[in-house]
């Protein structure tokens, strides 16, 4: 036990003496557990987010009637199901914005709520008189009065001018809701008389079965539809996950990288306390202990850096799932142990991990084995080889992901597949250059230049590699982030061709504003896009009627069209899918679809493909009177509307103050325009962050690198220095030397990128979100990433180089004193 | 009858705190009734209207319960109630904004199974209510309402359905005699402090029907006695439970007693009697004497579910038993309520309602 101590303690002196080693590993282990940790928070806050929303009417226990046709129902249906004997209770759901934020809002009716819901145990705390009278109550979590930025009792006003109920906050309320009864609901959502749930009390059944009551206007919501959400979010969080693997896999180059130089700078300590008599196993055991402090202390600091990062990116990320999914994700992070202990978990693992080779060669020692300095280099032949089968299995992998696999995560692998294939290529490429680079050199300081680069190159090689997969991950992301920008906009464009977009509050409304529309000269077409709601393969799927105006047959964008589409789809009998769904389905022009109706099955064909990016959901854009006669029921309040672009604030104006609150939403293209931008621009602001970090991690590793090798330089420096070669122009090699290695590296990154962004549209994308992008090429960002490289390695060099320069003659004397 | 059923109202308001009971109850009822119609000795009542809602009173209620036998003679006893209560005074609003809360009662009784179901009910969106011409009382799918549509048909012919998950019922009523008044027309007393309520009662239904016990059909026939009441401030506020019943005579007379306990001073008692031909006689406190004759233990309390019964101006002097002396209402607010057959100086059967044990 002493001698094991004694032993940890020996170790342990190591880092006192080179405290930039130990910096760079702990910096290393800290950033590789903040990276992960911070995403896997935000995954984990926007799961618990989706679980309690799901769990709001009853944890998978109740089940609930809703629309057939999607959308709202008549309140009166409710009241013939309990006139009928069904224990039902009546739900109103929607959202409410409230200053920057936007709030989902439950009106619940808290005499019929069945007791397993989790609303109903907030009544029994709560006392129900004052929710159900006025001026009744606004029931939120104490997360959720934060964020509105209230104290109890406030009355805030909802962005439509409404006044809320006196807020009272709950400690077991939902966070993100605001809990109020059914009638103050229907007021502030201006949703007279209208219903979005029934809730069934399951305890209580009735005889007849529902459709007798109701008709057909509600179903039974099928189970899985409430897991939705997290279906339809999965691909937006597998997504998040593997960029924290790929900040993961680079901070532990840096470990790696450190733990190695460690390694090798104590492998003379090594040798004399086995000399001692340290056996190998109280050595690993002391080793080990070390490791798990180590572990300990960066993953620490890594959780609470992760936790900062997960902070400062739950906005825009709580903003792109509100945008893309509608999904309502606390703004607020709440983490709980199991996401502390894992993100140490992973610290440990990451740590081990990286220094396995280390401890296992520390047990194989041989005792009287003479401490090599440049064992680095012998050892780097084979270490070479076994890379080249490393990358070869990468690239294998890869090939089998693109050719058989049919998921994302088969899109995943192949990525990691051709970054970790590419990655040991890097020091056989350098070393090949360096090698013609020597080869073709003529004056002695240049031909020890190159051989010296040789020299250096195991050293580098891993942080080398680490900025390799940054860079390329750069230019990946880079290229595919503004190729969907630039197909984005091009779409949005032709896509948003009308001016005005509404939707009116009620059907009789939407007949009221469309009669009084008619008779407006400046409108020149009035659009419907009515929807119904459907379920292909168990997915919901929207249906959206149109009358195939002239604004359509000139600018709907397609993917493929068969002739005169619009005329067979005008004609009823043909549809137009979008590109995720034929991609579910497996539809190409001229296949037939079964689309389950109101009545019967409706058997269609496809007679075109069009985009639809950024619809998590499928759908199917049919005739409008197609629609409405498989569809009887459909809701009809959306329009868009054709009017002179000069008159359409004037128009939007008359609207509102002919109509009021009749009108639910109006829009002009402008504004959508720039609505629908800033939903991606949010999204693709956390793919930015995530990147810029993992950038900064391999600078951070090259850094660590270079500066742990500088002490190591000394002794190969000063013979050059003795011969003559000045300091200062020693450092200039230096400088260039390391500027040589940046730039080949990002040579190499560029079409390891361009085969990443390829990778990233054609399968990530096809595989997450049902889109395949055009594959565009950006020559300028290239050079941004060039220079970028370069700066990486400048700013890395700096200390290194600034050091070398200022190392005094007598240092450097020192090394000829000093001959081991 | 008088103060009983009150309570349940309170029980609205204090939903699930079954706790609360009757500790604060009645504070609350005796509170609070400012912006409420007030209970006045000098006005009539007026039917058919009278026979529908009251909203400009805090609360009221439908009460009906039935003895009954089947073929062979084994007994049955039905309820069926219909409580409203306004949270707030003013003019009726429409919608779920609508001050009331409605909530139903119903359960099947006999000699060894009482079942009982609760049903709640928001006003203002039509799941609940009440119409006097044709009488209707609903709440979800159960029914209390006249067979008949024509106008003039008053409570003549009624029809009353109710379910629990484990049992229904549907009884046709009967009668052709006249409402009971009680108290001074209609208006009844309360307590010695001007509590009152207006009261009336319609005993003399001849009932039919079947009930369905756990999937057994049971064809039954015999009588049943409807109350209803309301008022905004019935009770003192010391006012802890009362015990009430509702007699049948073999003589076909009827008896109402109620005893209003208090915590601080004696009970309030008061009753009707009931000629055959339907005319009443109020009976003063001191002319009615209740006294316990045996307990059960229930539900974590104790019960006097055996009682001496004497009206002395009458020489009425009766012992009562339970059919089933487990008829305990375990619902929001829990209460004893059930079937009792008499002997003593007057046989018979009836009712027996008991709150605040």
């Amino acid at each position: 036990m002493r001698q094991a101590l004694w032993t940890l303690a020996t170790l342990v002196s190591h880092w006192r003496r080179h405290p930039a080693n130990l910096a760079t590993l702990l910096i290393g282990l800290a950033i590789a557990t903040a990276l992960w940790s911070g995403v896997q928070a935000l995954n984990e806050q926007a799961r618990k987010s989706y679980d309690r929303a799901a769990a709001v009417f009853g944890t998978g226990g109740a089940r609930s009637l809703v629309s057939t046709r999607g959308g709202l129902f008549p309140q009166d249906l409710y009241v013939r199901l309990r006139l009928a004997g069904w224990k039902v209770s009546p739900v109103l759901e929607g959202t409410v914005r409230i200053g920057a934020n936007s709030f989902r809002l439950i009106g619940v009716e808290p005499l019929t709520l069945p007791h397993e819901t989790q609303l109903a145990r907030i009544r029994d705390d709560s006392g129900i008189d004052s929710f159900l009278k006025s001026p009744w109550r606004t029931i939120v979590s104490p997360e959720t009065l934060l964020d509105l930025g209230e104290a109890d009792g406030a009355t805030p006003v909802t962005a439509s001018g409404q006044r809320l109920p006196p807020l009272k906050a709950l400690a077991n309320a939902p966070p993100g809701l605001l809990i109020v009864d059914i009638g103050v609901a229907q007021v502030l959502l201006e949703r007279p008389e209208r219903l979005s749930r029934l809730i069934m009390n399951e305890r209580l059944g009735a005889a007849a079965p529902p459709l007798a009551v109701t008709g057909d206007a509600l179903r039974l919501a099928e189970p899985e539809e409430e897991q939705d959400l997290a279906r339809l979010t999965d691909s937006f969080h597998l997504n998040l996950t593997a960029f924290g693997l790929l900040a993961y896999l680079v901070g532990l180059f840096i470990v790696h990288a450190s733990f190695g130089l460690a390694f090798e700078q104590r492998l003379p300590m090594v040798r004399n306390m086995r000399a001692v008599g340290v056996s190998a196993r109280t050595l690993i055991a002391a080793m080990f202990c070390e490791l798990s402090m180590l572990a300990l202390i960066a993953g620490s600091a890594g959780m609470a850096c992760g936790y900062l990062i997960a902070a400062a990116l739950l906005p825009d990320v709580a903003a792109s799932l509100e945008g893309l999914y509608g999904a309502q994700v606390a703004g607020r992070l709440a983490l709980d142990a199991t996401w502390w202990i894992a993100g140490l978990g992973m610290a440990a693992l990451g740590a081990l991990a990286a220094a396995a080779g280390g401890l296992f060669k520390a047990f194989h020692l041989p005792v009287l084995s003479v401490a090599q300095p440049f064992a680095w280099r012998e050892a780097q032949q084979k270490h070479m080889r076994r890379q080249a089968v490393f990358a070869g299995f990468g690239f294998a992998a890869s090939l089998a992901a693109l050719l058989y696999g049919k998921s994302l995560y088969a899109g995943f692998i192949l990525i990691a597949g051709v970054l970790l294939g590419a990655a040991p290529l890097l020091p056989l490429a350098l070393a090949g250059a360096l090698w013609l680079g020597e080869k073709s050199a003529t004056g002695t300081v240049t031909r020890w230049f190159w051989a010296d680069s040789r020299q250096q190159l195991p050293g580098l090689s891993l942080a080398l590699m680490a900025l390799l997969l940054a860079l390329a991950t750069n230019v990946g992301v880079g290229t595919m982030v503004e190729g969907f920008r630039k197909t984005f906009t091009q779409w949005l464009d032709q896509r948003l061709a009308a001016e005005v977009y509404f939707e009116a509050a009620s059907d009789p409304d939407a007949r009221r504003i469309e009669a009084w529309l008619e008779k407006r000269p400046e409108v020149e077409a009035i659009l419907p896009v009515w929807k119904a709601k459907i379920r292909l393969e168990g997915r919901p799927v929207d249906v959206i009627g149109l009358r195939p105006h002239e604004t359509y047959r000139a600018h709907f964008p397609m993917l493929s069209a068969a002739e005169a589409a619009w005329d067979s789809v005008r004609r009823g009998g043909a549809v137009l899918v979008s590109e995720q769904l034929a991609q579910r389905l497996h539809l190409e022009l001229g296949a037939m679809v079964d689309i389950p109706t109101s009545g019967d099955h409706w058997r269609a064909e496809v007679v075109g493909v069009y985009p639809d990016y950024g619809n998590p959901k499928g759908q199917l854009r049919v005739d409008l009177d197609s629609l409405v006669q498989h569809w009887p029921d459909v809701q009809r309040t959306s329009y868009s509307l054709r009017v002179a672009p000069n008159a359409v604030s004037g128009l939007i104006g008359a609207l509102q103050a002919e109509f009021g609150p009749k009108i639910a939403r109006i829009i002009d293209q402008a504004a959508l325009k720039k609505l629908s931008t800033s939903i991606f621009e949010r999204t693709f602001a956390v793919t930015a962050a995530l990147n810029t970090l993992t950038l900064l991690v391999s600078a951070i590793a090259l850094l660590a690198s270079l500066l742990t090798l500088s002490n190591l330089r000394l002794a190969q420096l000063a013979p050059v220095w003795a011969v003559g070669v000045t300091r200062r122009r020693l450092s200039e090699l230096e400088l260039l030397r390391i500027l040589f290695f940046a730039a080949a590296t990002a040579a190499l990154a560029l079409p390891l990128g361009l085969v990443l962004a390829w990778c990233l549209v054609a399968v990530v994308n096809v595989q997450a979100f049902g889109w395949r992008l055009p594959f565009y090429v950006f020559p300028g960002q290239w050079a941004q990433i060039f220079a970028l490289a370069l700066l990486t390695a400048l700013v890395a060099s700096i200390a290194p180089i600034v050091r070398l320069a200022r190392t005094a003659p007598a240092d450097l004397l020192k090394v000829f004193a000093n001959e081991r | 009858m008088s103060a009983r059923r009150l309570l349940f109202i309170t029980a609205v308001l204090a939903l699930c705190t079954h706790t609360m009971a009757f500790a604060d109850g009645f504070a609350g009822l005796g509170g609070d009734a400012r912006g409420f119609a007030e209970v006045a000795p000098e006005k009539r009542l007026v039917f058919p209207e009278d026979f529908g809602a009251h909203p400009s009173f805090r609360i009221e209620w439908w009460y009906l319960t039935a003895n009954l036998k089947d073929a062979s003679g084994v007994s049955y006893g039905v309820q069926w109630t219909l409580f409203r209560q306004a949270r707030e005074p003013g003019p009726e609003r429409k919608g779920w904004t609508n001050q009331n809360v409605w909530m139903g009662h119903a359960a099947v009784t006999s000699a060894n199974e009482h079942l009982f179901s609760e049903t709640l009910a928001r006003g203002g969106v039509g799941q609940a209510g009440v119409s006097a011409e044709p009488f209707r009382a609903w709440i979800d799918d159960w029914r209390f309402a006249a067979l008949d549509d024509s106008p003039s048909a008053g409570l003549s012919r009624l029809r009353v359905s109710a379910n629990g998950s484990n049992f229904r019922y549907t009884l046709d009523l009967t009668t052709d005699k006249p409402l009971v008044l009680h108290g001074k027309d209609g208006f009844s007393r309360k307590s010695d402090r001007g509590q009152a309520s207006y009261y009336y009662s319609q005993p003399f239904f001849t009932a039919e029907g079947v009930l369905v016990i756990g999937g057994r059909e049971v064809k039954v026939s015999g009588q049943a006695w409807m109350d209803r009441e309301w008022s905004s401030q019935p009770l003192a506020p010391d006012q802890k439970g009362w015990d009430w019943f509702s007699l049948h005579l073999s003589s076909g007379e009827k008896v109402m007693l109620f005893r209003l306990r208090s915590e601080t001073a004696r009970g309030f008692c008061a009753g009707t009697w009931i000629a055959a031909d339907g005319a009443p006689q109020p009976l003063e406190g001191n002319d009615i004497a209740l006294t316990t004759l045996s307990e059960t233990n229930l539900a974590g309390r104790t019960l006097p579910t055996t009682w001496k019964v004497q009206v002395k101006s009458r020489g009425l002097e009766i012992e009562t038993a339970p059919l089933n002396a487990n008829s305990w209402m375990a619902t929001r607010f829990p209460y004893w309520e059930g079937p009792v057959s008499f002997s003593g100086s007057h046989q018979g059967e009836g009712y027996l309602e008991m709150t605040g044990y």
